[in-house]
């Protein structure tokens, strides 16, 4: 295995940590004007308080290391998607803010401003990131020195939007979850309600979305037909689903949690494997593709930062894991809270 | 390419920077800060002590809250709006960044989240322990993302070979990037800046309450710590890192030391105090003193500098920014010292907490550093033009090719609109932190976090109950 694959499978195995972390805090901002009450909206914000912003940091890092280990993709994906991504940082920037600021004032005005900030940041950033994830799936134009070619409105092309909507459901039902583990008496009722109907939907817009992806994307799926062991992923991703229900019914919170974030790491990889070696696909010129060698960073530098993320991820997992532990069980809402 | 990209792409690096720095000095300063005074409560049990950390550890968050989301932004502009430089430096400067994220990032808001709601979930020992981690992560911030500004101005540890898609910089020697001409006393002089940031932030708030008559023993202990921290670094800022930085410049980037210094023609250079620089007629006029910048710099009076008129015309910086910006971050540098060495003396003498004037002046006195460490990045970044990366690449090769004029009056719009609605709301949330005060030693106690106390010290808390 060269450096080259490893550095691919250490920015998807980064991206997948963003996505589940703030996946869940995204979820949890998409239902949070799902809850009437202030007291249960304090709740849904003080969830995810003490952790959104070292979920936040796997972006910053991913971001970090894409520029590091494939410069050319670093450049060509944020200057071609420009629009679409200045939204999505204002989005994040917005329900930063707005978690912050919230309690910072008991008028009932002020506070519902910024619940909608909250909100409908989480809800956009989300179904961006679906979108971006959609297009990568399926290939962008780019010219022969890597630049994209199209403009915002070519990214909202129909198999994108599935995909992105697919990813809201998923991330909704992942943040639901989260909430449950989080919650008690009325409110958790509430959401198990809601956890219910988020599986129907995400299950429908799966199954939509396979099956667009056999009929409009079939170069994603041809190293599924040359090795058709990998076919066992997609089975466990709806066994995985299909899972979740059944640990909330025995109060196994935890474990439901576990078996979406499962969820999300499986297809991720389905798209990651079916675009390797390839990580920005230009179609209708396929040579003009952006491959794990001809975007890299030379090997010096893929070498340098191996040593670096060998000496920090270490670091990061036991200081991740150690809030994560401090932070364990239902919230709790004291003088210090949001 | 066209020329109002490049130039919308500038402003929107420099709106966004300038509107974000506003706020990691202050995080960088308070976290110093933070850990003297948490560590004198640990030490001595004060709860005076306790009330100073906890009330300065909100304003951190705040702080550091808007700098993450303001920062968020920075870490992509290189890729959305300068992917030709992001495409040919990435090898190299990508890494830094990288670094930054993994060993910094991860830090500073992991610990934090124990800093502001783990009080009662924590030992006081861990709490401390966190705080400093937060200030260590914050520091670590500084670090790498210097040394990769300090790589653009003074590159070193790479060569120029053909990369995949055409010529790119490729790293020989991690360590001597790291360590590249500029970087350590870059850091220096930055976080020497963001210290004292963090202490005149302190010293305004604390001069306030005690103008005001309130809190007056929490301003007053709040007041010491950090004007000790002024009054030694401001010093250290001119004559130790201002002195070497300059020194540096003059080294590596001729073209913009003649620019901070106004200085035409190559020979000895005078210090030129206050004046503005006169392009048509190749001159800066103001007030002048002949030799000393030569002396500052050669400890010669005739000691030569290069001057403008040696650096061909379309490799010079904006000269009145340049000159400008510099003037204007000593001015303030020394007005803080000033401030500082007052401050001290009047303490000393026993006049401080009651001197009104001298008070009010430090309520103002937050606006000097955000003034100087704003100029003094205007100088490094506007002096370093037209070069993006010093000598190697201009700025107009590094900007994105695929962009339009009008995405870029979208996104600076939009920037603006935003980072000033962040701004106000910070603002608005200070005040209202800043009126509400800190919390009474009384409440204090109750915390969950001091039911771990030892009986000793709750015996002292009930004796000043009964008191």
């Amino acid at each position: 295995m060269d450096l080259n694959i490893i550095w691919f499978i250490l920015i998807v195995i980064i991206l997948t940590g963003y996505a589940i972390l703030d996946g869940f805090d995204f979820g949890v901002g998409i239902l949070h004007l799902f809850h009437k009450s202030d007291a249960d909206r304090r709740i849904s914000i003080n969830s995810i308080g003490p952790l959104w912003d070292g979920n936040e940091v796997w972006l910053v890092v991913g971001g970090g290391a894409l520029f590091a280990a494939f410069p050319e993709v670093y450049a060509t994906v944020f200057s071609g998607f420009y629009n679409a991504f200045i939204l999505l940082l204002m989005m994040l920037l917005f329900r930063g803010v707005a978690i912050e600021f919230r309690s910072k004032r008991e008028d009932q005005k002020w506070r519902k401003s910024w619940d909608i900030c909250f909100s409908a940041g989480s809800l956009g950033a989300a179904l961006l990131f679906g979108i971006a994830l959609g297009n990568l799936a399926r290939g962008i134009p780019l010219d022969e020195k890597k630049n994209v070619l199209s403009g915002f409105t070519d990214l909202l092309n129909p198999y994108s939007v599935l995909v992105g909507l697919t990813a809201v459901s998923l991330l909704t039902l992942h943040g639901a979850i989260f909430l449950i583990m989080k919650t008690e008496g009325e409110m958790k009722q509430n959401i198990s309600g809601i956890v219910k109907k988020l599986i129907f939907i995400f299950i429908s817009l799966y199954a939509i979305t396979t099956i667009s992806t056999f009929i409009y994307q079939p170069h994603l799926l041809e190293v599924f037909f040359r090795n058709i062991w990998l076919g066992v992923i997609p089975v466990i991703t709806l066994l995985l689903v299909l899972n979740i229900p059944r640990e909330i019914h025995f109060g196994r919170e935890l474990k439901a949690f576990l078996s979406s974030s499962g969820t999300i790491a499986l297809l991720i990889s389905l798209v990651a494997i079916g675009i390797y070696p390839n990580l920005v696909i230009s179609d209708p010129v396929p040579q003009n593709s952006l491959n794990i060698y001809n975007s890299a960073s030379s090997k010096n530098t893929l070498t340098t930062m191996l040593i670096i993320a060998c000496i920090g991820a270490p670091l990061v997992l036991s200081y991740t894991i150690a809030v994560y532990w401090i932070f364990r069980g239902k919230v709790k809402i004291d003088k210090n809270s949001y | 390419m066209n020329e109002v990209v490049i130039f919308l792409s500038r402003l929107q690096f420099a709106l966004t920077n300038i509107f974000h720095y506003f706020y990691p000095p202050f995080s960088i300063g308070l976290g110093v800060f933070l850990v003297i005074s948490e560590g004198i409560y640990l030490k001595t049990k004060n709860l005076l002590w306790l009330q100073v950390s906890r009330y300065w550890t909100k304003v951190f968050a705040l702080t550091f809250t808007i700098g993450v989301a303001t920062g968020i932004p920075m870490e992509f502009q290189f890729g959305t709006n300068w992917a030709d430089y992001s495409r040919f430096v990435g090898d190299v400067f990508g890494s830094a960044l990288a670094a930054e994220g993994i060993f910094a990032f991860f830090l500073e808001s992991g610990f934090l989240a124990i800093l502001l709601f783990g009080s009662g979930r924590v030992s006081p020992k861990f709490h401390f322990f966190s705080t400093i981690m937060v200030c260590l992560g914050a520091h670590f911030s500084a670090v790498w993302i210097v040394i990769a500004n300090a790589w653009m101005q003074t590159p070193a540890g790479f060569e120029i070979v053909m990369g995949p898609n055409g010529m790119r910089a490729e790293i020989t020697d991690f360590w001597a990037m790291v360590f590249n001409p500029s970087s350590m006393i870059r850091l220096i002089h930055t976080l020497m800046g963001c210290w004292l940031a963090g202490s005149f932030f302190v010293l305004s708030v604390s001069a306030w309450y005690l103008l005001k008559k309130k809190h007056i023993a929490f301003a007053a202990a709040s007041m010491k710590v950090s004007l000790i921290i002024a009054v030694v670094i401001s010093l250290a800022q001119l004559f130790f890192s201002g002195d070497k930085s300059a020194k540096i410049v003059h080294e590596y980037q001729p073209s913009k030391f003649a620019a901070m210094e106004g200085h035409w023609k190559s020979g000895p250079a005078g210090l030129t105090i206050l004046g503005f620089i006169d392009e048509s007629n190749k001159q800066t006029t103001g007030i002048t003193i002949p030799g000393i910048t030569s002396i500052l710099i050669g400890l010669d009076p005739d000691y030569a500098i290069k001057g403008l008129d040696s650096i061909p015309l379309n490799e010079r910086p904006p000269l009145q920014i340049t000159f400008q910006s510099y003037h204007i971050m000593f001015s303030a540098g020394v007005a803080l010292i000033l401030l500082s060495v007052l401050g001290c003396f009047l303490w000393w003498r026993g006049k401080l907490f009651n001197s009104k004037y001298v008070l009010w002046m430090f309520v103002f006195s937050v606006f000097l550093p955000v003034i100087a460490n704003t100029a003094g990045w205007i100088t490094a970044e506007v002096g370093r033009q037209p070069w993006i990366v010093y000598g190697l690449m201009k700025t107009s090769e590094g900007v994105s090719p695929t962009l339009s004029a009008g995405q870029l009056y979208f996104s600076n719009i939009m920037f603006f609109i935003l980072y000033l609605m962040l701004f106000i709301v910070f603002i608005y949330v200070l005040n209202n932190k800043i009126i509400h005060g800190p919390e009474p030693a009384e409440t204090l106690e109750t915390e969950s976090s001091l039911v771990k106390l030892p009986q000793k010290i709750r015996d002292i808390l009930d004796s000043k109950r009964k008191e």
